[in-house]
């Protein structure tokens, strides 16, 4: 069961990478960044219970924990990027 | 017959690490790959987080789960800050390069045959004889937590047995951030100070 799902995350991390690498806006690549961090916490997951060691959970909270931050700061660049350009038009 | 199930069971789940491995190593040279062949250096930066966080998912399927911490907080996270006030402070899109750069792809194609010519010569991934494990290794894990009083091996050794080492790394690390503050800090001051002096100008 446990490799099915670390099987349908790879799946998913493939969709999430061709959305990163072809993304035609910028949101479409933040989503894909965040959608990759996620996974990768679940992946990390999924790998402490197939390798027999449930204790790796405790360290993919602490990656979700983390996940967060490029993700924002991207957005908070945008955002600053967007008002710039407002201003100047 | 028990031993035997136990041993299918590790030889399972070593399959499982090596696919694992290559799966997670071919999405990084992808990664790598896109991130060189984008001309929005907004995205590069982002694929370099994809990147970060890729090699963070390698290194814990390589048991390193403080390595991969580190990668996942500095690259994933640092790094495309950092990235993120370089390009707001220069520009979002990379120059167009008219010359074909032959010599410089030859030569990082050289090294990195070199690189991969060595790792013939290196002794197996986890090897009870390599020299890594027969030289002071054996000291540490028998003696450090008596010595040093910190259970976990990683830690005493960076932090008692080679503090110098640890020492100068923080020094390191201390006037890389000071430089990148200074650099950042400066370039924002002067544009800000930038527009009103051109709307003084108009005026």
């Amino acid at each position: 069961m446990f490799l099915a799902a670390a099987a349908a995350l790879i799946a998913a991390m493939v969709l999430a990478l061709a959305r990163a690498f072809a993304g035609p806006t910028v949101y479409d690549r933040i989503l894909a960044v965040n959608q990759i961090g996620t996974q990768t916490v679940l992946l990390i997951a999924v790998m402490g219970f197939i390798s027999g060691r449930p204790d790796f959970l405790d360290i993919s909270l602490l990656y979700a924990l983390i996940n967060f931050v490029a993700t924002i700061a991207v957005l908070r660049y945008v955002k600053r990027d967007r008002a710039r350009a407002d201003k100047q038009s | 017959m028990d031993e035997g199930a136990r041993q299918d069971a590790r030889q399972g789940r070593r399959a499982i690490d090596l696919y694992l491995n290559i799966i997670l190593l071919v999405f990084v040279a992808a990664t790598g790959i896109a991130a060189v062949w984008l001309r929005n250096l907004l995205a590069s930066a982002m694929v370099l987080g994809i990147y970060s966080l890729l090699m963070a998912g390698l290194w814990v399927v390589l048991d390193a789960v403080d390595v991969a911490f580190t990668e996942a907080a500095v690259g994933a996270g640092v790094t495309t800050v950092l990235m993120l006030l370089a390009i707001a402070l220069t520009g979002r899109e990379e120059k167009r390069v008219r010359t074909r750069p032959w010599l410089p792809l030859a030569v990082s194609l050289g090294a990195a045959g070199l690189l991969v010519y060595a790792t013939l010569g290196m002794p197996d991934f986890g090897a009870a004889d390599a020299p890594a494990q027969t030289h002071v290794a054996p000291y540490y894990l028998e003696r450090g937590e008596a010595e040093t009083g910190v259970p976990n091996v990683v830690t005493a050794v960076l932090a008692s047995y080679r503090g110098f080492d640890t020492l100068g790394e923080v020094t390191v690390i201390f006037t890389a951030g000071m430089g990148v503050l200074v650099l950042l800090g400066s370039a924002t001051r002067r544009r800000r100070k930038a527009p009103t002096s051109a709307k003084e100008d108009s005026a």
